[in-house]
């Protein structure tokens, strides 16, 4: 062990206060935020593996994968804010705003797609920056201010649009330079025995894994649990709050544009009416997770559970046969249900 | 006995050595309210200096200051002699002066542990630089325990301690963090008998052990207990500035509470009572 303090641990007795019972490993576990999520989770892969047969094979959870990442990259992200204990509503449109922006520049602007995708980074990463440096400037909450920014970035999403290809939709973009790379990056397949599985499910791990690290083990992680769970705290023993908050929102924006580039390279077109309403399904994969909506609570990997469980139910109710208009219905009978098993699990851990 | 002085005596205590931290005629204003006027006051290494007050005379304004929240509006603000501005806590952090508020600055989700290093984590010293839990956790044991307190985990939220353990935890950060100057807001404000006793006797061992202590209080007999000069607000407005030597407990509690009016107001408890 490296350590910079010395320390003996050997040398310390420790006196037991009996009035404090020790947790046994059970009880450590069942308190860990992400808990009812995963339970959930298990719960509702038992019960369509047993309603619809044809959600056993490997091509279906392949498919359930899929849909869980691209919905799971921005849990990830929406999930570290608001932990941070802030919201964001533009994260929707803000993945079509990158998309539309890569694309657009692009093509009107004869450059390599790469070149078009690098600019579109700079302008989701303004508009993460825009949302955090208001919400710190003004000290409005950030749902507000978010939910500004997310008409604004709609009408421009549209407008934009229409004013330059004149129509709805961006033109293909496929036989542009640099088209298969970008591609290769951010919306390949590969095979795992005969099944074909996206790229953008091992981004969403890769997502997943390096923001747990972050959380846990950096001093960063540290600081965003503080300003999520108390500001003021946080600033007083010299937390940069600010600083935090703002690279939190930047960071919804990276993830947006990470998205959004895989959705310009799956589709070579991008209709610029999408992504609305999107950034409920974050925060309902987020929450579902165990992240609690007042902030300084919650982990990555509850966000990826709460992101698979998603994309379970969206691709469990087509492989049941059943109407897919069901499926708000499921998941907001979802989020309700997990709400309460997280809160009931958070009252638990605390009463022992 | 003369203690009552209008304009603080600018030298004081501990023969001419430079304070740690020194107050110049400072006042601050929030807008069209004044809430400190021509406040002026020493803190020197290896001395406990008062702040007493009743609600409202300016105390928590004053340590906001000195913590670095926000700048006076008029006079100076000398640490080492040197005039110095603080735009942050962070500032005032670095200059060693460490604040331990009322409402102690943790955040009560957080494990033990994590409170304790928090703003100054502890990184293991390879590649990725990830945080050494390990030795932050054993470091927080053992800080604890040298003040008497006997956490049998420290990965439990901190919001799940007691008032004074709390109160503990919050000391002992600053002092592990090689505070020289210590800001006590109300530390035994909510601390029961025993509580406070442990408090006082730390207070007392961070003074002999060469730290500046400031102790805010509205309790006189805590502030006599392990005061070596006192510093008396009311409204905004320091009424008192005087040494150990020159003031009785009695006479401090007269003035903190404004003088006669404490005299009369036992009078008319006890009157009814009799």
């Amino acid at each position: 062990m490296s350590t910079q303090a010395e320390v003996d641990l050997s040398q310390r007795k420790v006196v037991h206060d009996e009035r404090v019972k020790e947790r046994n490993r059970l009880q450590r576990l069942l308190i860990r935020p992400e808990m009812g999520a995963l339970i959930g989770a298990i719960a509702i892969f038992v019960f369509f593996t047993i309603v619809a047969p044809p959600f056993r094979s490997p091509e279906a959870l392949a498919t359930v994968l899929y849909a869980s990442s691209t919905i799971g990259i921005m849990a990830c992200a929406v999930a570290l804010l608001m932990i941070g204990g802030e919201f964001d509503l533009s994260s929707g449109v803000a993945v079509t705003f990158s998309s539309l922006a890569a694309s657009m520049l692009a093509y009107n602007l004869h450059l390599n797609l790469w070149l078009g995708a690098g600019l579109a980074l700079i302008l989701a990463l303004g508009v993460g920056f825009l949302n955090g440096y208001l919400v710190m400037k003004t000290k409005i909450p950030s749902f507000l201010i978010t939910l500004s920014t997310f008409l604004m970035i709609t009408g421009i999403n549209l407008a934009v649009t229409k004013l330059i290809s004149g129509q709805v939709a961006t033109p293909s973009v496929s036989d542009m330079q640099g088209w298969d790379a970008a591609k290769a990056v951010f919306s390949s397949s590969f095979s795992i025995g005969s099944v074909s599985v996206r790229i953008t499910v091992v981004w969403w791990l890769l997502f997943t894994a390096v923001a747990t690290y972050v959380l846990f083990k950096t001093k960063v992680g540290n600081w965003i649990f503080a300003v999520g769970g108390d500001q003021e705290s946080a600033r007083a023993v010299g937390v940069p709050v600010t600083a935090v908050k703002i690279g939190l929102f930047m960071f919804v924006g990276f993830s947006a544009w990470f998205v959004g580039m895989h959705l310009l390279f799956a589709f070579n077109t991008v209709q610029s009416g999408q992504g609305v309403g999107n950034e409920f399904l974050y925060i309902i994969a987020a929450v579902i997770g165990g992240c609690l909506l007042t902030g300084g609570y919650g982990t990555a990997i509850g966000a990826a559970i709460g992101a698979f469980i998603f994309g379970m139910v969206n691709q469990g109710i087509v492989y049941a046969g059943w109407n897919p208009d069901w499926f708000k219905f499921f998941l907001g009978g979802m989020l309700l249900f997990a709400v309460i098993a997280n809160n009931a699990f958070r009252n638990y851990a605390a009463k022992r | 006995m003369t203690a009552t002085v209008d304009r603080p005596v600018h030298d004081a205590p501990s023969g001419g050595k430079v304070p740690l931290v020194e107050m110049k005629s400072i006042s601050k204003s929030y807008g069209n309210i004044t809430a400190l006027k021509d406040i002026s006051l020493r803190v020197h290494a290896g001395e406990v200096t008062g702040i007493l007050g009743d609600n409202g005379a300016g105390k928590s304004t004053l340590i906001k200051i000195i913590a670095g929240y926000h700048p006076q509006t008029e006079g100076e603000l000398l640490v080492d002699g040197e005039p110095t501005t603080f735009n942050s806590p962070k500032d005032s952090l670095a200059k060693g002066i460490a604040t331990v508020y009322q409402n102690l600055a943790v955040v009560p989700l957080m494990p033990v542990w994590r409170n304790f290093f928090l703003g100054q984590e502890i990184r293991k010293k390879g590649f990725p630089w990830s945080l050494d839990s390990n030795a932050m956790r054993a470091t927080t044991l053992t800080e604890l325990s040298k003040m008497g307190i006997d956490l049998p985990d420290v990965d439990v939220p901190i919001g799940s301690l007691s008032g004074g353990q709390r109160q503990c935890v919050a000391i002992a950060r600053a002092v592990f963090f090689g505070a020289r100057v210590l800001i006590l807001d109300e530390p035994t404000a909510a601390l029961g008998v025993k509580q406070s006793g442990v408090v006082l006797k730390y207070i007392t061992a961070a003074k002999e052990a060469g730290f500046g202590v400031v102790f805010i209080t509205h309790n006189p007999h805590h502030a006599h207990m392990v005061g070596d000069h006192f510093v008396l607000l009311n409204r905004g407005r320091q009424k008192l500035d005087c040494t150990y030597d020159d003031i009785t407990l009695e006479h401090l509690t007269q003035e903190m509470a404004g003088g006669d009016e404490l005299e009369a107001l036992s009078h008319e408890l006890r009157g009814k009572d009799a």
